[in-house]
């Protein structure tokens, strides 16, 4: 029997000198898992980040400002109509402190010791707990009909694109029927017909929402069903529920993602644009686009009643807006406009 | 090329009429008559609705309502001002929107030209940034906030324009609220050119150009310009589309009496006639302008006939 080199060396002579790769990690390429990546991608870019950081505050703010508040969204105080905003704290710089031209109408009034950080509106219902009172009822109503918008648009792209043919002919006949008709006028006629409720308000939201996701999933079923894997798939007998939504919407995800952003902000302005028509929440129950509505009648007058609420709906459509177009960056770098 | 155009027409006069039918037959499932005054007594109501030939079987309603909007009578108001034909009330209003809604698009357009050139010739520069974060608060921000803030500020605290429609001023009562309307094309054309300058500065043909000697000026005009704007147009589409219903909300906010202010007291006065023949109105519009942009789209771009099957 040959007795070759190696077998006479003892396991330590065997080691390299100077070979450390087995205590080494190359951090460099290590491997993150794709949400990781995504995350950490979205994370480095400035915009985005500023915008989830605004988003979450606003959240925080709608959960429990309403919670913490000394005031209730509806009750009418007759006699405190129109206050100035007046916060504790700041009112010792002399700003914010509950006087307009000089006059203390919070002592005049009789209330020294009471703080509307918003004010008051014409009913005297304080404005800090109906703004964010609002802001909850404006993301509940994005976030249902965005929801809405995914379920029926997913379905109908989904098998629009997979079963291609007669059935994709018709159905994108009927899609472009419907996006001949301008958006607010399906909005506004639905919601003539139906009376505005939040339910209601979803609804006519995604009517016409939900074509947009169809027509994103619906291109990328017709991308991913001629790839390898789905045909494999087919070959092994897979039934088309199977191949739908094992193969096929896993990897349109992302789109969809990106797509449930952007969606969110134009959600939001829809309610708001459906508001300030008239055909908003009914009262009592305040959105921001109500808000801005009530306050856009005495805006000469008072314009911290309209202004207030404009900002908090103007920082979230401009934080989902930045926080969508980061994502696309993240999850589909291809796709980069800006 | 015809064949193209042909088609196109086709599908849009078939959209037509389908938005009319479910117009109709939204109009008929509408909760309540404009006539519900619990005063009045059957036989009277039933006389009412013989008046208004709203006791005819819904096909021949509906046979009836497009023969006589294709000869331009579109019924009579019921509410905001009873029995005058909304013909009438169209008359005075419809010039003012479209006047300011093409102040509006002609605005927007230039400005968004300029910006994104700017920004384009400028990639990462400062201007760059500068016309980015313009053109994202333009794209975010609705219409309302902007007209707030211009009625506020321009007009109520500098008192520099009216911010209340004067008809005795029409062109500068028209700046702020064709301003407004402005922000969203805007916006889109800026992101929709600068992207667009950046991608065709990185193409061959623009290397061979400055290779050849060209210079700068017939550089930017001839080269780059020309491949750019072909493109704009396909943004213009959706900004009219959206300086079309934005005028809902700017004519509220600026009190111009255009249709848009219309619809929505017709709305808010339950006057079903008027609401719809506007609804009407709003859709062909927006329907006949999509129609122009694809024709004018496939005539410069032959790429797109072909897409859309000729």
């Amino acid at each position: 029997m040959k007795t070759t080199p190696q077998q006479h060396l003892s396991q330590e002579e065997r080691r390299l000198v100077g070979y450390e790769a087995e205590n080494y990690v190359d951090e460099n390429y290590a491997g993150h898992s794709y949400a990781k990546e995504v995350m950490l991608t979205l994370l480095s870019n400035k915009g985005a980040a500023i915008g989830l950081v605004c988003i979450l505050i606003i959240i925080a703010f709608a959960i429990f400002a309403p919670m913490t508040s000394a005031y209730t969204y509806r009750e009418v105080h007759s006699e405190i109509t129109n206050l100035p905003m007046r916060i504790p704290g700041i009112e010792q710089l002399n700003i914010l402190d509950g006087t307009r031209k000089g006059v203390d109408l919070y002592e005049s009034k009789g209330i020294k010791d009471e703080y509307h950080y918003f004010g008051t509106d014409s009913l005297g219902r304080d404005i800090w707990t109906r703004v964010w009172v609002g802001t909850r009822i404006s993301l509940l109503i994005a976030l249902l009909a965005v929801l809405l918008d995914v379920v029926f648009g997913v379905t109908y792209g989904m098998i629009s694109g997979y079963f291609g043919g007669k059935v994709d002919f018709i159905m994108q006949r009927f899609v472009e029927i419907l996006t001949s008709i301008p958006n607010l006028i399906i909005m506004m006629l639905l919601l003539l017909v139906l009376e505005p409720g939040i339910p209601t308000i979803c609804l006519a939201l995604s009517i016409t929402g939900w074509v947009n996701m169809s027509r994103i999933v619906r291109a990328q079923v017709l991308k991913i069903k001629n790839e390898e894997y789905v045909l494999a798939s087919r070959t092994l007998g897979a039934p088309a529920l199977r191949i739908l939504f094992k193969d096929i919407l896993p990897n349109a995800l992302g789109q969809i993602i990106i797509t449930f952003m952007l969606s969110v902000p134009s959600a939001i302005f829809f309610e708001a644009f459906l508001a300030f028509i008239g055909l908003g929440v009914p009262i009592p129950m305040a959105s921001l686009g109500t808000l801005i509505n009530d306050g856009y009648k005495s805006a000469l007058l008072y314009p911290s009643q309209v202004l207030l609420p404009a900002a908090v709906l103007s920082i979230l459509m401009l934080s989902f807006n930045l926080l969508g177009d980061g994502l696309r960056d993240a999850i589909d770098p291809q796709m980069r406009t800006m | 090329m015809k064949k193209y155009i042909l088609k196109r027409l086709l599908t849009a006069v078939v959209t037509i009429f389908v938005v009319v039918l479910l117009l109709f037959s939204l109009m008929e499932i509408l909760p309540g008559s404009p006539f519900n005054n619990p005063e009045l007594t059957p036989e009277q109501r039933a006389n009412i609705e013989a008046k208004y030939g709203l006791n005819q079987p819904f096909l021949s309603r509906y046979f009836t309502y497009i023969g006589n909007m294709l000869h331009g009578d579109f019924g009579v108001s019921y509410n905001i001002q009873q029995n005058l034909p909304i013909s009438n009330l169209l008359a005075k209003r419809f010039p003012v929107t479209i006047y300011i809604g093409l102040m509006a698009i002609v605005l927007g357009m230039v400005l968004g030209l300029v910006l994104g050139i700017i920004a384009g010739f400028n990639h990462n520069g400062i201007m760059d940034t500068v016309s980015s974060a313009i053109s994202i608060l333009g794209i975010s921000l609705p219409a309302f906030v902007f007209a707030l803030l211009l009625a506020y500020f321009v007009g109520f605290q500098w008192k520099l324009l009216p911010f209340l429609y004067n008809a005795k001023t029409p062109f500068a009562s028209a700046i702020l609220p064709a301003l407004t309307l402005a922000v969203s094309p805007m916006a889109s054309v800026a992101r929709y050119t600068r992207s667009e300058i950046i991608d065709v500065l990185n193409q061959n043909y623009i290397t061979l150009a400055k290779t050849k000697g060209v210079t700068k000026f017939a550089l930017v005009i001839k080269h780059v310009l020309r491949n750019v704007l072909t493109g704009v147009i396909t943004v213009i589409g959706p900004s009219i589309v959206n300086v079309l219903t934005g005028s809902l909300v700017v004519e509220k906010a600026f009190s111009v009496p255009g249709i848009g202010g219309l619809l929505i007291t017709a709305i808010q006065e339950n006057d079903y006639n008027v609401t719809f023949s506007l609804s009407f109105i709003y859709c062909a519009l927006y329907i006949i302008v999509m129609l122009i942009v694809d024709i004018l789209y496939g005539l410069i771009d032959p790429r797109i006939r072909v897409a859309k099957g000729e």
